[in-house]
């Protein structure tokens, strides 16, 4: 029985070591996709590892970039930020939206609307 | 599959610690930057499994393989993951190699005490059983990604 302990502890070490997020779960999101039929475990274990890159990468560039540096904090407002101003984090654009005041909303489609006459 | 809509998030627990590596000590992260960051994860596996799709179908494939990752990073251009993820890979395969040799020896050992130790055979047979079924089962998990 302490052997089998041993085992699950040191499998446990060396999981740690290559990746954190759930291998199955990740498999669940790919596979939701609809014209995705088979994955292979290589496949699936490099997305796994990409998608905590992605997490590091994201983190750490709004928050070098955000405005919180001072306050020793990350908001929401960096991630939007760093969605609409870098390249490569274009495609998250839809899911941050950058935060704006409702007057301001208004303001921007009554000026939709002016433009609408004019044409 | 997916029978719940929050199946397709991923732990908070786990993206948190994430971050908190990420950044230096002591630096706050704000309950919404958190939850965005876990949202923009999940659209993020959702964009590579579909830039590797398409180099499979290009290649009339129906398995997704390591290349077809790498080269959807390329396209993404997270060029810089891909050092990365070529060394991780590489461990990855190492330490899967290294199981299966661990229980292929231990599989040897327990066969020899089987040739010498006559008494205690029907107990040891028990245990192999119970190790086989172990394994059929970790081999269904990887056979269910190459059929599926």
């Amino acid at each position: 029985m302490s052997d089998r302990n041993m085992e699950d502890k040191v499998e446990q070490a060396t999981n740690s070591k290559n990746i954190s997020l759930p291998m199955s779960r990740v498999r669940l999101i790919m596979k939701s996709s609809p014209d995705v039929s088979c994955i292979n475990q290589d496949a699936l274990f490099l997305t796994t590892k990409a998608t905590e890159l992605f997490v590091q990468h994201l983190a750490l560039s709004s928050y070098k970039n955000g405005s919180g540096k001072g306050t020793n904090t990350l908001s929401y407002s960096d991630l939007a930020r760093a969605a609409e101003e870098s390249e490569t984090f274009q495609f998250l654009t839809d899911i941050l939206p950058k935060k704006i005041l409702a007057r301001d909303y208004l303001k921007s489609l009554e000026e939709m609307d002016k433009d609408d006459d004019n044409l | 599959m997916a029978e719940r809509p929050e199946d397709l998030n991923l732990p908070n627990a786990v993206i948190t610690r994430i971050i908190k590596e990420a950044l230096p000590d002591g630096v706050n992260v704000s309950k919404e930057a958190r939850r965005a960051i876990s949202q923009a994860a999940s659209v993020f596996v959702l964009y590579a499994t579909s830039c590797a799709n398409n180099f499979a179908m290009k290649a009339k494939r129906k398995t997704l393989n390591a290349g077809d990752v790498m080269s959807a990073m390329e396209e993404m251009e997270f060029e810089r993951f891909l050092q990365p993820l070529r060394e991780a890979l590489e461990a990855y395969k190492k330490g899967q190699k290294g199981k299966k040799e661990a229980s292929e020896q231990k599989r040897k050992d327990k066969e020899k005490k089987n040739g010498t130790d006559e008494n205690d055979k029907s107990r040891d047979e028990e245990e192999d059983e119970h190790m086989d079924d172990e394994q059929e089962g970790e081999n269904e998990g990887e056979e269910e990604d190459v059929e599926n």
